[in-house]
Parts: structure tokens; C-alpha cells; sequence
């Protein structure tokens, strides 16, 4: 379970410098009833491969979109 | 014959059908449950349980066999201590030995915040008949000498603690197995390996499911999976306001009765029993991040550890034996789903995180009812899965903190 994100700025590190910032979702507030509750309460929760924010706390201190396998933690992006 | 002369066969392999009345995704405690009080309490007998590994294979092996009723919110002090009381009378209803263990448990405050948690816990159980008391430091040596005030003299000693009588361990393979024998006796078909690839949706309602071993039609789909439900509600269209995150704990080898009391602390995320095998079992908190995968870290097992020998010095001697990680679903208000989706007959049983051993028998005669009948009993009826629609979350975190 453990793993590493190569961070562009720091380079790779332990997923312990990190914080999860939860998958990558598009906001559309404000739309209709519908599309508020879809965005701010339901998740994709993808067995596979997901889009995904982390938040490097204890390196550079700036937000990362990452590519990650669900199933086995494998990155495969980290921009 | 009875006793330990009667030779039982608990799960008898049978070929699935083609069509059921109900058809159950996952052979866990909740599914085997359903299926179970289907069968005994509703009279709903053509049930197939469909799960892809073997039965407890997932979160009902998974977890560490923990009882109690100890809740927060009124919405689930009712809900947990009716299944806790439905616990109380399983070995005998489903006539299997699930070696239940009265033990008692606390949960220890070591700051101002959670000592105020843990008196407002106490009177909210006391005013729903649960037997949880507020108590200080002192009494806490009492009841349980081993454990150390101090808490390892990092500055956090123990200030007092909610200690809830009634908490046990049981075992959690027998539930499992108890339920499937149960079920299997009453004509309830349990087909193990058999993956659900598929729900059928015809005109907006669900009405059958692709397998490994086929197509089966069903009146109604209950996805009752724990970790895998977002994936499952994925194959009928559903979104779910779930995140799968892994839970992780070990066992040191066994020993000679040391603890009789179960020790948890929220402010050091841990938690602490002895089962009845004598391995002393520790857990903690789920991971931050979501995952599917179940592969155990040392990080953890190291920190875990430390944690414990503060808490509870004799445990620095003892030998670590295994160690392993569950998948956990987590609701955003921490407490279960259940009911109806906007899927016409594909139901779900989920959102059960880190507290969903305890609920098996009430959830499972819950949801028997809603399928049965059609309309969710009062005490399910507050965890429909919409509820964060109209406002109506039960927010329940620090209950849900630590097993």
C-alpha cells in the first residue's frame, strides 16, 4: 500500500509528505438541485485508474493533479 | 443427535437458478443477513446470495469482531443497540456458537474536546437505555490496571473516559458462517465464485444480473458489498456518495488471559482487545487516501505499535504475528446507507466504513423488511441513501473514530 508520488517540484517522495485532496470532480454549482447534489456529495469512488488531487504539506506546499491506479496505488501521472 | 455428535453440512454447493425473488451481490454478514431474514422472518425463500470470492472473504472476516452501542446520534443509538440486543440472542436463533464475550469498553479522553464527547455520549446512551457511564481516571485504573494513565508520559494523560458495560467481542467468521447455515436451511441458495458482472436494466428498473455462471433474472438487486459498492451501483448507473479507504490491524501470537477490557482511545486513533484465542488484536483509523488495494504497510504496523505500548506498557514483550488491511466505505456523515436507489429494485446496504460488523443483524432484518414490504421500518428509515438531499445527515464521526 505504501508508495511514492514523484513530485515535479521535489522530486519522489513518500505519500506521507502528502495530504489527499480527493478525486477530481467538475463543479457546476449553482445549475439546478440536482447537479449541486451530484457535485458536492457523490463520488465516482473508481476501482481503476483516477483523476486526483494531493497536497504536498510537508514539501513544496503546492496542490498536484495526479494519475493513480485505485487497485494498486500505481501512479501513473503526477503533473 | 446433538452437540458435538451432529455432523452438519453448513454450505451445500447448488446450481444457481435462473431466475429469484431477490438476489443479494456479496456473501458477507449483511448480504447472508438479508438473505437470512428473508427466508425466516418474511417468507421470501427464493433468494440467491451471489458472491465472487468465498463467504466472509471481505470486511465480515476483515474486521476486529468488536459489539457495542455506544453511539451519538439518536438516529443510531436506536438503530445499534437494537442490533446489539439482536446479537445477544443470534447463537441461540441461528443455532451456531458465535462465542460472544462480554467485556466491557472504554473510550479514553486524553483532552479537554473529547472528554466533553465522552460525557455527551454518556448521557445520550443513558437517555436511549445503553448502558455507557462517564468516568475518571481512577476508576478506569480500576477496571483495567494494565493500562497506563500517563499514556506513555508524552503529556496526554488520561483525563477520564466513557465506559460502555455492555461492549463485547464475538466471533466474526461464525456470524458469517451461522447466517449462511441458517439461510441454507431455510432454501436460501449461497453461490460462492460466482462474480456479478452485470445488472439488467429494463426501462429504468433492475431485473437480473450477468454472472460468472450466467444470466439470472431477480424481482430485486441488493448490493450489500461494503468496499466494492461504488463499483457495484456502477454496473446499474448509480453514483453513491461513497470513498473506499483501508482499514488496517494486526494480532500478536497468543497469550494467557491478560485484558479482559476492550481499550480504545479516539485521541490516539487505536484500540485495543484480546480475543478469545488470546492473540491481543490492534487497529486504528483508516487511511486518509482512497484505495482498493489491501496491502498492509510497516509505516503503520510501526506507529500502530508505538501507540499501544504507550497505552498499554505489557504489550511491548509481545510478538507481532500477522497483520493485514480491509477496504472500508465511507459515508460523508459516517453512517450507513441504506434503502432504495433511483434505480426501481436495486437496493443498497452500505456506507458501512468502520462500523459495519456491529450492525449486521439489525441492517439485515432492516433491509428484509424494505424488500419485503416495500416500505424501510423506522429504524432504518433515517439512513436513506438521499438523505443529503433535503439536509437530513446524521452526523456521527466521533463514534465512528476508532472500530
Amino acid at each position: 500500500m505504501g508508495f511514492k508520488i514523484d513530485c515535479p517540484h521535489c522530486g519522489p517522495r513518500s505519500y506521507h509528505e502528502f495530504a489527499f485532496g480527493g478525486e477530481l470532480r467538475a463543479f457546476a454549482f449553482d445549475r439546478d438541485e440536482d447537479t449541486d447534489y451530484a457535485a458536492v456529495w457523490l463520488r465516482d469512488n473508481a476501482a481503476g485508474v483516477q483523476l486526483e488531487r494531493w497536497f504536498h504539506s510537508a514539501g513544496c506546499r503546492r496542490w498536484l493533479n495526479v494519475r493513480r491506479n485505485t487497485s494498486d496505488n500505481t501512479i501513473l501521472e503526477v503533473r | 443427535m446433538s452437540g458435538l455428535l451432529r455432523k452438519r453440512v453448513y454450505l451445500r454447493a447448488v446450481p444457481a437458478e435462473r431466475s429469484y425473488d431477490v438476489v443479494i451481490i456479496g456473501g458477507g454478514g449483511h448480504g447472508l443477513a438479508t438473505a437470512y431474514y428473508l427466508a425466516s422472518r418474511f417468507g421470501i425463500r427464493r433468494v440467491g446470495v451471489f458472491e465472487r470470492s468465498y463467504i466472509g472473504s471481505g470486511a465480515s472476516g476483515r474486521n476486529t469482531t468488536v459489539l457495542r452501542a455506544n453511539y451519538k446520534m439518536p438516529e443510531s443509538v436506536a438503530f445499534f443497540k437494537q442490533s446489539f440486543d439482536m446479537y445477544r440472542e443470534l447463537s441461540t436463533e441461528l443455532d451456531y456458537n458465535l462465542l460472544m464475550s462480554r467485556r466491557g469498553l472504554f473510550w479514553l479522553a486524553h483532552s479537554e474536546n473529547s472528554l466533553r464527547l465522552q460525557r455527551e455520549r454518556a448521557l445520550l446512551n443513558q437517555a436511549f437505555g445503553v448502558d455507557t457511564a462517564f468516568i475518571g481516571p481512577a476508576e478506569v485504573k480500576e477496571l483495567c490496571p494494565q493500562v497506563d494513565l500517563s499514556a506513555g508520559g508524552k503529556g496526554h494523560p488520561i483525563i477520564g473516559a466513557s465506559y460502555h458495560a455492555p461492549g463485547s467481542v464475538i466471533r466474526h467468521d461464525a456470524v458469517v458462517w451461522g447466517y449462511a447455515a441458517a439461510a441454507m436451511r431455510l432454501g436460501v441458495h449461497v453461490h460462492q465464485g460466482a462474480a456479478v458482472t452485470g445488472i439488467t436494466i429494463e426501462n429504468g428498473r433492475a431485473v437480473g444480473i450477468e454472472t460468472s455462471a450466467g444470466r439470472v433474472s431477480a424481482g430485486v438487486v441488493l448490493s450489500a458489498t461494503a468496499g466494492y459498492t461504488s463499483a457495484v451501483a456502477k454496473l446499474a448507473g448509480v453514483r453513491l456518495p461513497l470513498m473506499t479507504h483501508p482499514l488496517q490491524a494486526f494480532v500478536t501470537h497468543a497469550y494467557r488471559p491478560i485484558l479482559h477490557r476492550i481499550v480504545a482511545s479516539s485521541d490516539m486513533l487505536i484500540y485495543v482487545s484480546q480475543t478469545s484465542r488470546g492473540e491481543i488484536l490492534i487497529g486504528a483509523e483508516i487511511e486518509r487516501y482512497n484505495t482498493y488495494s489491501t496491502r498492509s504497510t510497516y509505516s503503520f504496523l510501526a506507529e500502530c505499535a508505538s501507540r499501544a505500548i504507550d497505552l498499554l506498557p505489557f504489550t511491548a514483550k509481545l510478538k507481532i504475528l500477522r497483520q493485514w488491511s480491509g477496504l472500508c466505505d465511507m459515508s460523508p456523515d459516517y453512517s450507513p446507507l441504506m434503502g432504495p436507489t433511483e434505480v426501481e429494485n436495486f437496493l443498497v446496504s452500505a456506507g458501512w466504513g468502520t462500523w459495519g460488523f456491529k450492525a449486521i443483524p439489525a441492517s439485515g432484518v432492516g433491509m428484509a423488511e424494505l424488500i419485503s414490504r416495500g416500505t424501510a421500518p423506522a429504524a432504518i428509515a433515517p439512513f436513506r441513501i438521499d438523505r443529503f438531499k433535503d439536509d437530513r445527515a446524521i452526523p456521527d464521526r466521533s463514534s465512528a473514530g476508532t472500530h
